[in-house]
């Protein structure tokens, strides 16, 4: 297993590149703070989207709950950076923690349950975690934990997106990611194959919880206020919106599906009344035309193996 | 063929991003005919019906001082988008408004979350936000103390309606035992009731019961036998009306019938069809205007809105319509339409005369109004007493 593929360092380059490109344009002033705002809004929602992606669209697990791992998130870095002056880095990795403890101790009784059960036992997840912080004091309760720093920037949105991207591509590519699509394709099969099923489910859900963490760290350093409705049951359907349209089992396709979508979203504020009921029209016809999300299971693919351009989308 | 659709597909949307972005920036450089003001309100989700409202009162205004030839010689151009009411999404809109439709002002949003989202641009660009109905404490000032520059609001504070009800119950109605039913999903009611118990306490009257419930529940009669069980003499529900017109039905119908306060969360013609017209006796609320206010102004008001509309205006299309005439006053005694003039302008308000009374504007940037209480009897508001400050 070579590491230094042309293919690996073509896209190392590349990643900086952008990198850089976006830091310069910052700097002279073309990429004002509205585009930048908006480039935080997908930056966020695709790690949401990638995130929820390994749970539902991978290991094929039905979640109706990751608004809540971001809530975890959002509330323990709004904490550590606001209530205790704790720096950054602080505040996302005890985000990042402490949603996945979370995913741990939810998905331990809930991920025996399958299809619709999971659902709502997640939804009801999501709920819980939505009352706590209404009737948590300390966070300000229904009135929402006000005037946390911004710390959120270009570099840490950036290389959160990328390494999001390049764990989750690389876990589901991997020996553990392949015992967690088997689950998706046929948990009997599956079991009867040796796969521990439970190990690998809570696994997922972990690892996505993880990342939502991180996330919501995000969100609350850049907004400055959180409550506890921002995160509730339509926040989690926002996300699972991006991942269908964007296609369930691609990673690429939930990129694709969260700047599609914000892209629209921004473009319709022009048509204040009309606004939502033609961004559902949108997503109706999409869903319409194409049911499989517009990467369906494929990715895209930028370089081919050798490392030349490719610019194909291929299987996985 | 499908593989390349999508693709094709992404590199549209991609390519309109740019173009968009391109022309949209192309009118940045704005005429200078018009003053721009932009409304970011609550048009869809789940606060839409106040969003609206507002944004219905502001637009009225605006009609007709255009009508009446504008402010300083310029017509006043409304921009409106829709937040959705999420406080991220009102964010972003702040953001386009300053950055892209070069707006000198923001109005809204309506409630004080979305006004927590929406406020930091206007702060980092030195563009002047006013809401007409966030009345959150830490909405003009933020949680060091410090006062911030750019945001106002014309709405009295939660807080103030639980001083005034508080006042109200012990001094004026003689009581001194208090139970409260708060719904503890809603930062407007836990406001109300946070000053309400202190101010209650601090004059010497007792609260006897604590409850809570939570928006969209619809069967009380458990916390309402708690409270019973209490004996109060007086009923503080700092809610809104769709479940304050069941609480109070419910409550009438245990047997507690005694008086029943709260604040403008009551105004709605629908408390009427949920409680009916037998419970809703001996039920105070304060308001930041009545209805049956005879002055020229309101009746004025109420006439013209009925012609437009069709129907009699609410609380939120007045205190709109108010905010309207006060960004226009506000530009007009600033002598020039840029940001910071009006921010300093609307810093010295000192006496403006709108429908919902008369207000100036004091160091923290909130206020200093009237606050009306009113009473119902038999379903139908009646204007008790106006308190001025």
């Amino acid at each position: 297993m070579k590491i230094l593929t042309k293919k690996n360092i073509y896209t190392l380059v590349l990643v900086l590149l952008i990198y850089f490109l976006v830091l310069l344009l910052s700097n002279v002033g073309i990429i004002d703070s509205y585009i930048q705002l908006n480039m935080v809004i997908v930056g966020i929602n695709i790690i949401l989207a990638v995130s929820l992606n390994l749970i539902t669209g991978f290991t094929g697990q039905f979640s109706l709950g990751h608004a809540a791992f971001m809530a975890i998130g959002a509330y323990a870095s709004g904490i550590m950076t606001a209530k205790l002056g704790q720096p950054f880095i602080v505040g996302v990795a005890v985000a990042a923690l402490s949603a996945s403890l979370a995913g741990l101790l939810i998905g331990i009784p809930t991920l025996r349950l399958r299809g619709d059960y999971l659902a709502i036992a997640t939804l009801g997840f999501g709920e819980i975690i939505k009352i706590i912080g209404l009737n948590n004091d300390y966070v300000g309760g229904a009135i929402g934990l006000n005037d946390i720093p911004r710390y959120t920037n270009w570099t840490w949105l950036y290389f959160s997106v990328i390494a999001t991207i390049f764990i989750i591509s690389n876990f589901v590519k991997s020996y553990h990611g392949r015992a967690c699509i088997s689950i998706r394709e046929d948990e009997i099969a599956a079991e009867a194959m040796g796969v521990n099923t439970t190990y690998y489910k809570i696994l997922a859900f972990v690892i996505g919880a993880f990342f939502a963490g991180i996330a919501g760290a995000l969100y609350a350093n850049y907004f400055y206020f959180i409550k506890p409705d921002t995160f509730g049951f339509m926040k989690s359907i926002d996300i699972l919106v991006i991942v269908v349209f964007g296609g369930m089992g691609s990673i690429t396709g939930s990129i694709v599906g969260a700047v599609i979508l914000s892209v629209i979203s921004s473009f319709l504020q022009g048509f204040p009344e009309l606004r939502m009921v033609i961004y559902a029209v949108i997503l109706f016809l999409i869903m319409v035309y194409r049911p499989q999300g517009v990467m369906g299971d494929k990715e895209f693919k930028l370089f081919n193996k050798e490392g030349g351009l490719s610019g194909n989308v291929s299987s996985k | 063929m499908k593989k390349v659709v999508s693709v094709f597909l992404v590199l549209i949307m991609v390519a309109s991003l740019v173009v968009g972005c391109s022309s949209d920036s192309g009118q940045g450089s704005g005429d200078a005919d018009t003053i721009k003001v932009g409304l970011n309100y609550e048009l869809s989700g789940n606060v839409a019906s106040y969003g609206t409202d507002l944004s219905d009162g502001i637009e009225m205004a605006i009609e007709e001082i255009n009508k009446n030839g504008g402010v300083l010689g310029k017509q006043i151009e409304v921009i409106k988008m829709d937040n959705t009411s999420d406080s991220a999404e009102a964010a972003n809109i702040s953001e386009r408004l300053i950055t892209r439709e070069n707006v000198v002002t923001i109005l809204g949003p309506a409630t004080s979350g979305n006004t927590k989202g929406a406020l930091p641009p206007a702060e980092q660009h030195g563009v002047p936000l006013v809401s007409a109905s966030a009345t959150a404490d830490d909405v003009t000032v933020d949680s060091n103390g410090k006062v911030r520059d750019y945001v106002f609001k014309t709405c009295f504070s939660d807080s103030y309606q639980g001083v005034t009800m508080a006042n109200f119950a012990y001094n004026d109605l003689g009581l001194k035992n208090a139970a409260i039913l708060v719904e503890n999903t809603s930062d407007y009611s836990i406001g109300i009731q946070n000053s309400f118990i202190e101010e209650f306490t601090k004059l010497g009257g007792k609260i006897v019961a604590e409850e809570a419930y939570q928006s969209k529940e619809t069967d009380f009669r458990a916390v309402l036998t708690n409270i019973r069980a209490a004996n109060p003499e007086v009923l503080l529900v700092p809610g809104y009306y769709e479940e304050v017109g069941l609480i109070i039905k419910q409550a009438r119908e245990l047997g507690i019938d005694v008086p029943i306060l709260g604040g403008d969360g009551y105004d709605s013609p629908e408390i009427l069809d949920l409680a009916g017209a037998d419970a809703l006796n001996d039920v105070y609320y304060s308001n930041h205007y009545s209805p049956m206010d005879t002055s020229e102004e309101v009746v004025a008001f109420r006439n013209a809105f009925k012609e437009k509309f069709g129907r009699e205006p609410g609380a939120f299309h007045a205190m709109g319509y108010d905010l309207g005439y006060f960004f226009a006053d506000a530009v007009e005694r600033a002598g020039e339409a840029s940001p910071e003039k009006i921010r300093d302008a609307m810093a010295e308000t000192v006496d403006f005369k709108g429908i919902t009374g008369t207000l100036s504007i004091d160091e923290n940037h909130n206020p200093v109004k009237a606050v009306t209480i009113l009473e119902l009897v038999n379903g139908e508001p009646k204007f008790l007493k106006k308190l001025e400050p």
